[in-house]
């Protein structure tokens, strides 16, 4: 039974082979080792207003991945974004005044968490809140700020600033 | 005009009847897989006649697509100064669509004809008929090895065509047009979920290899015995099973990825 | 059913009674009688198109019959639960007109297949098995060559092997002569009784060669539209007063069974314009 051998060794390998590309795009293509990453702790933050941030964006400190977004809501009471983060377990020691911040990554990339670190000697526990955080940049909100600085601008000078407060 | 509307009333009678068939040899069959647990010998026979068999055919075509996809993605993502991304649109357009769904077609007509015609000749020159006579079921001892056979192969070759068409994907954009390669690497793994996009594709593709391989196998045994009958039920195959392919993809994309 | 399957059943193996069978609207068997003794070839006899294949596929539960009862060594095949419908096909071998073959298997694994199918055997023993039918049919020697590389002869003394591998008690024979040189022809007529009474086997031989058949039935079947016209040895057959049996064993063409397919007539074929071609 020679045949049947090479048949059979054959099929092994072509099983290896399918069996193997998925773990290749499980661990190369895919964020199959991110998701390990998020074994850690999580803080709560809350935003006025998170423009584009979606769940499982990063969580960084100094540019480092230190985490993922876990869940989007709104809080029922403050009408806020509550944004819970899990940050992993080997960064146990941040402060309880670190500041998080939604920032974008170039001017049309994805959106992700940036967090500053305080100077307070006690550490974030799970479950805590983030107290100090800055809302995403609406673009809109930027340009109508600026256009109604420049309007207000131009109007000061016309009037020369008779009605100011 | 009434013999018109006749014809039309005979031809849904018949397929409907065709629907009813088909699935009732489907319970059948499916109640014959338990016993391939002690045959394990004929199943790996049909993974090496419909898996192995296609792998060339499935790793050519996969390379192919993925470097064509590298191609078009970067000549529009470039125009948004976006060419960075071109991994993540690569890797997610094969991993969701192109992957299970391409490998399923050319499943269909490398492994899927292979199979009717077989199943069809044997029934036209009597083998079916005499196994029964043997007292071995041919819907046991044929179909069911058949059916599981392909149930494995596909994901197993869907799996293959993905990551072969990344790699080609890969070396079109980095290599060939110069983007850089840790970007495509980590925007990749950045945006690719593996629970989301390589399971749901994977789940795709046993669906597929499962309705691709049962309309093969129903198409043998069902056809008419004769060489035009056989050649027929092997169009059919090809016809019914990539319809079927596509069809399903639609509606599976809509469950997955609200 | 289980109080009448004692004292006929040592002396008949196949009863048909009053079999009714039929294809969309075409009635192919309309009360078939047919008793066939233990130990006996019986031949069924009867033009291209009376359905006698049918009758082998209803006898071995392939096709289920309209009306009427088929009893095999006193058990009524289609009563029969799945399991035991092929327990009993392991009892009744079959002879296909082709052969039926596995083409992707030589004469050896063809032969060995039903084997491996029921038994555990080891392969020493399946392998003696194997090689002593095959020297049955004198085939032996070709063991090792595909289905493909075989005359048509040959590929049935290797079927007739094969529906042999597990000592049944019954085997069928449909149409076993046809599209046969004289001497496979020979051969095969020789094997079917040979085997018959050296391993007490019952025969059934589908055929509508008359001459062939004769020379080795006990008892001759004549089926015509749907009814048994005559049963008896070959002998009583020739000496029939019967219209009927006089052309078919004489093979005269014209006589109660028409030269002619029943249709309109010539002259109104050739002058009206609904005949035949006028579809095309």
């Amino acid at each position: 039974m020679q045949n049947s051998r090479l048949l059979e060794t054959g099929v092994g390998l072509f099983v290896l082979l399918g069996l193997g590309a998925l773990l290749i795009l499980a661990l190369k293509v895919s964020n199959i080792s991110a998701f390990q990453q998020t074994q850690g702790y999580d803080v709560i933050a809350q935003f006025q207003n998170i423009g584009g941030l979606k769940v499982r964006a990063p969580v960084t400190l100094a540019g480092v991945p230190v985490g993922r977004v876990e869940n989007i809501a709104v809080d029922p009471k403050t009408f806020e974004a509550r944004v819970v983060l899990t940050i992993s377990d080997k960064y146990a020691n941040l402060p309880q005044d670190t500041s998080a911040s939604i920032y974008t990554a170039g001017l049309l990339g994805e959106q992700y968490i940036g967090l500053q670190p305080g100077g307070m000697d006690e550490v974030l526990k799970p479950g805590d809140e983030i107290m100090l955080t800055q809302s995403a940049v609406v673009l809109e909100q930027l340009i109508g700020q600026f256009l109604y600085s420049t309007a207000a601008g131009t109007s000061k000078s016309n009037t020369d600033g008779g009605q100011e407060p | 005009m009434i013999e018109w509307l006749r014809l039309f009333g005979e031809q849904t009678l018949a397929a409907t009847a065709r629907l009813g068939r088909g699935h009732m040899f489907l319970l059948r069959v499916l109640l014959g897989l338990p016993g391939l647990l002690r045959r394990p010998g004929l199943v790996i026979n049909q993974i090496y006649a419909t898996g192995v068999l296609s792998l060339l055919i499935i790793a050519v075509s996969g390379l192919f697509v993925g470097m064509v996809l590298g191609l078009q993605g970067y000549n529009t993502l470039v125009s948004f100064g976006a060419e960075q991304s071109l991994g993540v649109l690569v890797a997610l357009s094969l991993t969701r669509e192109l992957g299970p769904v391409v490998s399923a077609l050319l499943f269909s007509g490398r492994a899927g004809s292979a199979l009717t015609a077989e199943i069809g000749l044997m029934k036209a020159t009597e083998q079916l008929s005499g196994m029964e006579m043997m007292a071995v079921d041919p819907e046991r001892r044929i179909v069911a090895p058949r059916l599981l056979g392909g149930m494995i192969a596909l994901p197993l070759l869907a799996a293959i065509f993905t990551l072969v068409g990344v790699f080609g994907g890969y070396f079109v954009g980095t290599v060939l047009l110069g983007v850089d390669s840790g970007a495509f690497w980590s925007q990749m793994q950045a945006q690719v979920s593996f629970t989301e996009d390589v399971v749901n594709g994977v789940i795709k593709s046993l669906v597929f290899g499962f309705v691709v391989t049962w309309t093969a196998v129903f198409e043998g045994v069902d056809c008419t015995p004769t060489s035009e009958g056989v050649s027929r039920a092997t169009t059919r195959t090809v016809v019914h099973s990539s319809l079927a392919v596509l069809g399903l993809d639609f509606i599976l994309t809509a469950l997955m990825f609200d | 059913m289980a109080t009448d399957t004692g004292g006929r059943t040592n002396d008949c193996v196949v009863e048909i009674e009053n079999l009714h069978f039929s294809r969309g609207t075409r009635q192919i068997f309309a009360g078939v009688n047919i008793s066939i003794r233990r130990g006996e070839v019986a031949a069924i006899m009867g033009p291209s198109g009376t359905g006698k294949t049918t009758l082998l596929r209803l006898i071995g539960g392939q096709l289920r019959p309209d009306a009427g009862r088929i009893r095999i060594d006193g058990v009524d095949v289609h009563t029969l639960k799945r399991r035991a419908l092929y327990q009993l096909r392991k009892r009744m071998g079959m002879l296909f007109q082709s052969g039926a073959l596995f083409t992707h298997l030589n004469c050896f694994e063809n032969v060995a297949f039903p084997l491996r199918e029921h038994t555990r055997l080891s392969q020493a023993l399946i392998r003696h098995l194997v090689l002593i039918k095959l020297e049955a049919v004198g085939l032996r020697g070709a063991h090792a060559l595909y289905p493909a590389e075989l005359s048509g002869g040959m590929a049935r003394r290797v079927a007739l092997a094969r529906a042999l591998a597990l000592d049944p008690m019954v085997v069928m024979y449909d149409e076993p002569f046809s599209g046969q040189d004289p001497i496979s022809m020979g051969i095969l007529v020789r094997l079917i009784r040979l085997l018959n009474d050296a391993l007490g086997l019952t025969s059934i031989v589908v055929s509508h060669d008359v001459a062939e058949t004769a020379e080795i039935a006990d008892r001759v079947h004549v089926i015509s539209a749907g009814k048994v016209v005559e049963s008896g040895s070959p002998q009583a057959l020739r000496a029939s007063s019967s219209e009927w049996v006089q052309q078919f064993l004489n093979a005269l063409p014209d006589g109660p069974v028409p030269f002619h397919y029943p249709g309109p007539s010539l002259e109104e074929d050739l002058l009206g314009h609904r005949g035949a071609g006028a579809a095309l």
